[in-house]
Order: structure tokens, then sequence, then C-alpha cells
């Protein structure tokens, strides 16, 4: 398999120039890149026609060491053999191409639907539902746990709380959770595939909403994905920008998730102080671009609105205090031993789980797992910057706290330096129309982890598929490990210690 | 313990005085649009077309911004000739769906709620939220008001976790055809007398995904709504702003 493409992050590649391999050869190219360290970053199929027609595998691995993705294709087929048996990463993936297209993956060991609409065109369902009616949704065989003293409780769709939807099933054994289910789909917009045939004008707004979380890290990947297929490069001004708002929305949100978590260990001082705190780091976002989450900052070809000099020596001096109070608020909650003895120990995720199911992000780097996308796939955005390792070994609540707090310090100083001088450029050109006949593929390290956009373009260059693998995809399987063997009133902190997206799983 | 006590010195007293003081919003925001006919070509209806998601009419002579569907758009492409740009008003809830089609310059601004609701609900108000297809954004600028600067509870607001414990619901997202179930068990579960806020662009229309054949456009024809409350997402002085007026406390 010499030749093989390789492009960078942010790279687009003719669909032409990528491989297709036999399901054997594609199978064994899988288990020896990612039992090597390379990581399965996005799966999607693309149809060869209409209605029923055969559908093309791509895959996407990440090889860190390099800064490389490879991409590679499958031979179009209608029907696939399970992957997740050898190479658990591609579970999702799997789930999610059988309820889109209506395929099986013969052997999956878990074959579910996963956000519970009806099949694109096709006259198929994968699990023999009446594919002209919209599924109902939750409506699949859980897992269960028999016995005479084991329990069952359901959570949700609608939680106690100011929070998104989502199902949760707990088999329990007393108190202690055997096994933990988590259904999704109750947020599910059908976002990818309004953008299918685009992109229209409506689209940039579509990708803000995708997570509202994470508004800057969805749009600085879309951004990414057009310019690629433009093939432009955004100037030093605008991928410097860019990195201030990534920085802005980590910081906003991981002081966020300081507060809930102390809020569910019951200490209030650093909950009180990080719920305001959260609000700064929003308003900034404000002051640049007048919403709070970003809305209109990030556009293809560099950035929506421009940071002079006198505005950023008001974002500037508004840092000061604020980082003066974040640290405060942190050390606190850390040189509290109360605090702590609840975090240790709470919701561990082995490093090998972790490696199998491919968590990312904070959760992954909890676990000893070394991904970073700024560090390893910098792109534009990060390109002067030396980014550091900032793991944990620990896989519990306190190591996603901690690896949280390596990374609010880590911002602070970044922003900072930023902020203090700021590189010059053209702030936008809009990037020619899309390639056509290609695929592009982007990654930008978001505050939970990577946001990975995959486009492939049609023969006159608009999206024949989009697809969008928010850092929640893969997580959402972490939580439910981190609750085995745990008692299930730990499960709201575990749960933020996580603090993953429904509407980024759900799209 | 001195730590704890030092360290809460130090983050010091953050309550704003909302709302006796005005709030400070940044120079960049966009609040109630500022329409200028005059410079409106005769028989242009470019704005019509031009917004994506259909905010814009032109009705005799004026332009109409139905603030529903309006998402504040930083690039709103809608009129090449600047007849529209934004204020920096943040106050934008009203009662009745027709009160957001504004075409200036007054807005319809929410009245308080019917002297029965008002008798019962002026001093406490509980709310059960529902997200029903929300980007986490309107939700997360709800949940904001209940930290110290917003301080929901001194108006006598406050989010509560059961449906049973609530006097209405307060929905954000577009209710999409997987939630629609679980709203309306969470509506029937409310005891009478009860109210609906529609909160943000989805809620109220669809937002950024109506016309998705997975989602219902918003509450309209789905729930009776109260309290509509524009934006995407609306600025959290916004919710607060339409929650006062319906409780006469503004």
């Amino acid at each position: 398999m010499s030749g093989l493409p390789v492009i960078k992050n942010g790279g687009a590649l003719p669909l032409a120039h990528i491989p297709r391999l036999t399901p054997a050869e594609f199978a064994a190219f899988c288990k020896v890149r990612l039992t090597e360290g390379a990581r399965l970053v996005a799966c999607l199929a693309v149809p060869e026609g209409e209605g029923d027609a055969p559908l093309t595998l791509y895959a996407v691995l990440a090889d860190d060491q390099a800064g490389d993705l490879l991409v590679i294709a499958q031979e179009p087929q209608r029907e696939f053999e399970s992957l997740t048996p050898r190479i658990p990463q591609f579970h999702l993936f799997e789930r999610e191409i059988g309820e889109q297209y209506g395929v099986n993956f013969i052997g999956h060991p878990w074959y579910k639907p996963l956000r519970f609409h009806a099949p694109w065109p096709g006259g198929r369902d994968a699990w023999g539902r009446d594919p002209k009616r919209h599924p109902q949704i939750g409506e699949m065989t859980y897992f269960t746990v028999e016995g005479a003293e084991v329990h069952e409780v359901a959570v949700g769709p609608v939680h106690a709380g100011v929070i998104e939807p989502g199902h949760f099933r707990f088999q329990c054994y007393g108190e202690k959770v055997l096994h933990l289910e988590i259904s999704l789909g109750y947020q599910h917009r059908g976002i990818t595939r309004l953008i299918e045939g685009g992109p229209w004008p409506q689209t940039p707004m579509q990708i803000e909403t995708m997570a509202g979380d994470t508004s800057i890290g969805h749009m600085s990947a879309y951004s990414m994905v057009l310019e690629g297929l433009g093939k432009v490069e955004i100037s030093p001004r605008a991928a410097a920008l860019r990195a201030i708002a990534l920085e802005l929305e980590r910081l906003a949100n991981h002081v966020g998730d300081f507060g809930a978590l102390a809020g569910d260990v019951g200490f209030l001082p650093t909950s009180s102080y990080c719920g305001r705190l959260r609000g700064d780091y929003l308003n900034m976002t404000g002051l640049l671009c007048g919403s709070r989450f970003g809305r209109g900052l990030v556009r293809p070809g560099g950035m929506g609105f421009d940071l002079d000099p006198a505005m950023a020596a008001k974002m500037l001096a508004a840092l000061g205090p604020v980082a003066r109070d974040t640290r405060g608020a942190l050390e606190l909650f850390f040189n509290t031993p109360s605090v702590l003895a609840r975090l240790e120990g709470t919701g561990k995720v082995s490093a090998r789980d972790a490696f199998y199911l491919g968590l990312v992000g904070v959760a992954g780097r909890a676990c000893g797992l070394d991904g970073d996308v700024r560090r390893y796939h910098r792109g534009a955005i990060y390109a002067p910057d030396e980014i550091p390792v900032m793991i944990e070994e620990g896989g519990d609540v306190l190591a996603r706290a901690l690896v949280r707090q390596q990374e609010v310090e880590h911002s602070l100083e970044f922003l900072h330096q930023r902020l203090t001088t700021i590189a010059a450029g053209e702030l936008l050109v809009a990037p020619p129309p899309p390639a056509p006949d290609s695929l592009a593929v982007a990654m930008v390290e978001g505050w939970r982890g990577p946001v990975t956009h995959v486009a492939v373009t049609n023969q006159v260059g608009r999206f024949r598929r989009y697809q969008v693998v928010d850092p929640s995809f893969f997580n959402w399987s972490g939580l439910a490990l981190a609750l085995r063997d745990e008692q299930i009133s730990d499960f709201p902190l575990c749960n933020k210690s996580f603090n993953l997206s429904y509407c980024g799983f759900d799209l | 313990m001195l730590k704890i006590i030092r360290e809460r010195l130090r983050q010091g007293y953050r309550t704003s005085d909302f709302p006796k003081v005005e709030p400070l919003l940044p120079e960049r925001f966009r609040g109630l649009p500022l329409l200028d006919g005059e410079k409106c070509p005769a028989d242009c209806r470019e704005c019509e077309s031009a917004c994506p998601f259909g905010a814009l009419h032109r009705v005799g002579g004026r332009i109409t911004v139905d603030l529903g569907r309006c998402l504040f758009c930083a690039d709103c492409p809608a009129c090449p000739h600047g007849g529209l740009t934004f204020s920096n008003d943040y106050r934008l809830a009203v009662r009745q769906r027709n009160d957001l089609l504004y075409s200036g310059p007054e807005l319809a601004r929410a009245e308080k709620l019917e002297q029965k609701l008002l008798s019962l609900f002026g001093r406490s108000l509980k709310l059960r939220q529902v997200s029903a297809g929300g980007c986490g954004a309107c939700e997360a600028d709800v949940n904001v008001l209940s930290t110290l600067v917003f301080d929901l509870g001194r108006f006598g607001i406050q989010m509560v976790a059961s449906p049973r414990h609530a006097d209405g619901l307060l929905v954000t997202g577009p209710v999409t055809e997987n939630m629609h179930s679980a709203l309306l068990a969470t509506y029937a579960a409310v005891p009478e007398p009860k109210i609906v806020i529609a909160t943000g662009a989805c809620a109220i229309a669809g937002g950024p995904f109506a016309g998705s054949p997975e989602v219902h456009n918003g509450l309209e024809g789905i729930l009776p709504v109260d309290l509509y409350i524009p934006g995407c997402p609306p600025h959290p002085y916004t919710i607060l702003d339409g929650l006062l007026r319906l409780l006469d406390k503004r």
C-alpha cells in the first residue's frame, strides 16, 4: 500500500486519489494503523447513486506523531462485515451509517439506532422498521441485567435541571451501578442533511448551532473545510484571532465546569465564583463580536470581526482580574481535602478502555492518551505555538479536573501573549468555490476535544456529504463505562466531569 | 477556612443592580433592529429574498422584520442599501406572536400577566425548563440567570426540577420530532393555571433549523405561548427583562 495519499489538517484531495480497498484490505489496514497508535477520526458512507445504491465507505485516520491524516476508501457495497469486534473505535460509526442508509454491519455486537430518524433515501431500514415512518424515539432493546435484587433506574429525556434531553438506563444492584446505557437522539435536527447540496446561505448559522457551546470550534472546522476545498490559507492575523476566540471558548466552558463540579460536591465558594467568571469570559467574546457565544465571529476565509489595538488593550485589562479570580477559585477547589476526597477514584476509566473506545479531548487526556489537535495537527491556527502536553494518568473525575486546570492555566497565558501582539494580515478573504469531486478534512481542538468535519463534494463543487464528529460522539461511551461499579448517586458528578454535548452528538 | 474567607473577600460582591441600573452591553451587541425606510428604493424587495430565514418583508413600503425569525446575524445580508442595522436595545420580549412583526419605531414590549395570574405568580414564579432540540446556548443563558450576577431568586423566580412543582414551562429549541411527545407530557404534568415562555428563535419559529423535516418549527400550533423572547440566543438580560415585565416588575 505504498503511495497512500496523505493530507494535513485542513487539507483536501480529489476523490480519485483515494485508494479503494477490498473489505479485507480495508480491515487489515485499519487494524494495523489503529493498533500502532493512529486514531480513527471519521468514517462515513457516500452512496454511489439514488435509492438503495451501494455505499463507498471512507475512513480518516490521524497519525499524531507525523501530523498526517490518512484517507482510505472501501469498494462500494450494500452490506458490510462489522469491524467493531476487532476495532471497537468503529462501533458508533457503523451504527450511524446503518441508521442513515439502512444497511447492515454483520457481526456488530451492539447494533442499535443512534439518533432515531427514518433512513435517508432508500426503501430499507436496518432494523426492519417501516422506512416511511419516523421511528419512535428510544424504541430499541436495552441491555438488561437479570437477578432477583437487580433493579433498573430510567432517567430522562427531561432531566432535573436546565439541561438538554437524553435517556439513561442504569442497571443497579442496590446502590451499585452494574451497567449504564445512554440513549440519545432527542436533539436530532437533521443538520448534516440540511447542509447537503450546499454550502447554503443558512449553513453558517446551522454550523454555529450544532453545539451552541462550541460555536467557535464548529465554525472554525467548517471554515477550514471551505478553505481547504478552495485551496486558500487564512492570514496570520485571522489565524491569531481564531486562536483567541477558541481559547476564550475553552476558558468559559472549563471554568463553568469547575463551577458545576464544585456545585455537585457541595463546595459552594468555587461554584459561585466560577458561575460568575464563566460569564466574564463569555462577555469577552461578546466584546469581540457582540455575541457571547461567538456567533458571526469566525467566517470561511478569516474572521467576521477585527480586534483593534484599543479593544485588545481593553480585553487585556479585563483579563487580568478575571485570571486572578479564576486562579483563586481553582486554588481553593484543589486545596480543599473534602473536595479532593469526592473526586479521587470516582468514575475511573482505564487507559485501555479509553484507547479502544477512542476517547478524545479532556476525557482522553485524563486517561493518559496524548492527543491534542493544537499540538499534533496545528494547521494555521496554532502554527506559531508550541502547545505543551497536558495529560493526567488517573482516568477519574480528579484527573479530568486536573487536565482542565492545566488547560485553563495554559489558555490564560496563551491569551495574554496573543492579545499583546496580534499578527498583521487581511481579516477576511472569501475563499473561491469548493473544488469538485474532493474530500476535505478539518480538525479543531474545541474545549471538549477534537471537532472534526469531513466534506465530500460532487462534480460541481457542492456538498455531496457532510460529516460532523463532535468529541461527544466518542466520549459518551466513556461516561457509560465510568459509571460501572460506581454508586448511582455519583452519576451527576461523573456526568459533569465529562460535560458532554447532547446536541453535538444528535446533530 | 481562613483561606475561603480571604478568597471570598477578594472575589467581592458581584450581583448586578439590574433593573435599577441598565446593563452595559458591548458596542457590537445586536439588539432591536433599526429600520430606515428612507433608504429603500421604490419597489425594492431584495430583503425578502436575501434573508436566508425569511425574516423580512416589505409591506406597504415599510420593512417589517419578524423578530421571531431573525437570528440577529452579524453579517446580515438583508439590505444592501443600509436600511437595516441593529441597535443596542436588548429589550425584545413580547406577549403576542404578531407583536414580533416589527416595523419600528416602538416595539410592543411585553405587558404584565392578566390580573388573576399575576396575583398567583407575581411574587413566586416557578418554571420548568424544557430543551426541545436546542443547541445549548439558550439553555446556557437561562442557566446563567441563577448565578450570583443575575440572582434570579431575588425576583421570586426559580427554575424547578419537577413539572409538578412548576407554574409554567420555559421552552427552548425548535421542538424536534424526537422531543415532541416528551414536551407535551411535561406540559401536561404542570398543574393549571400555567404559562409557557418561548425562549429563542428556535422555540418561536424554528430558528436556523426551520424547514428541517426533523423539527416542528417552534411552539406554534403545539402549545399556547404567553411570552416570546427573541434572539439566537437571547442575551440573559433580554430573558430577565421579559420575565420581569411579565411579573410587572419593570
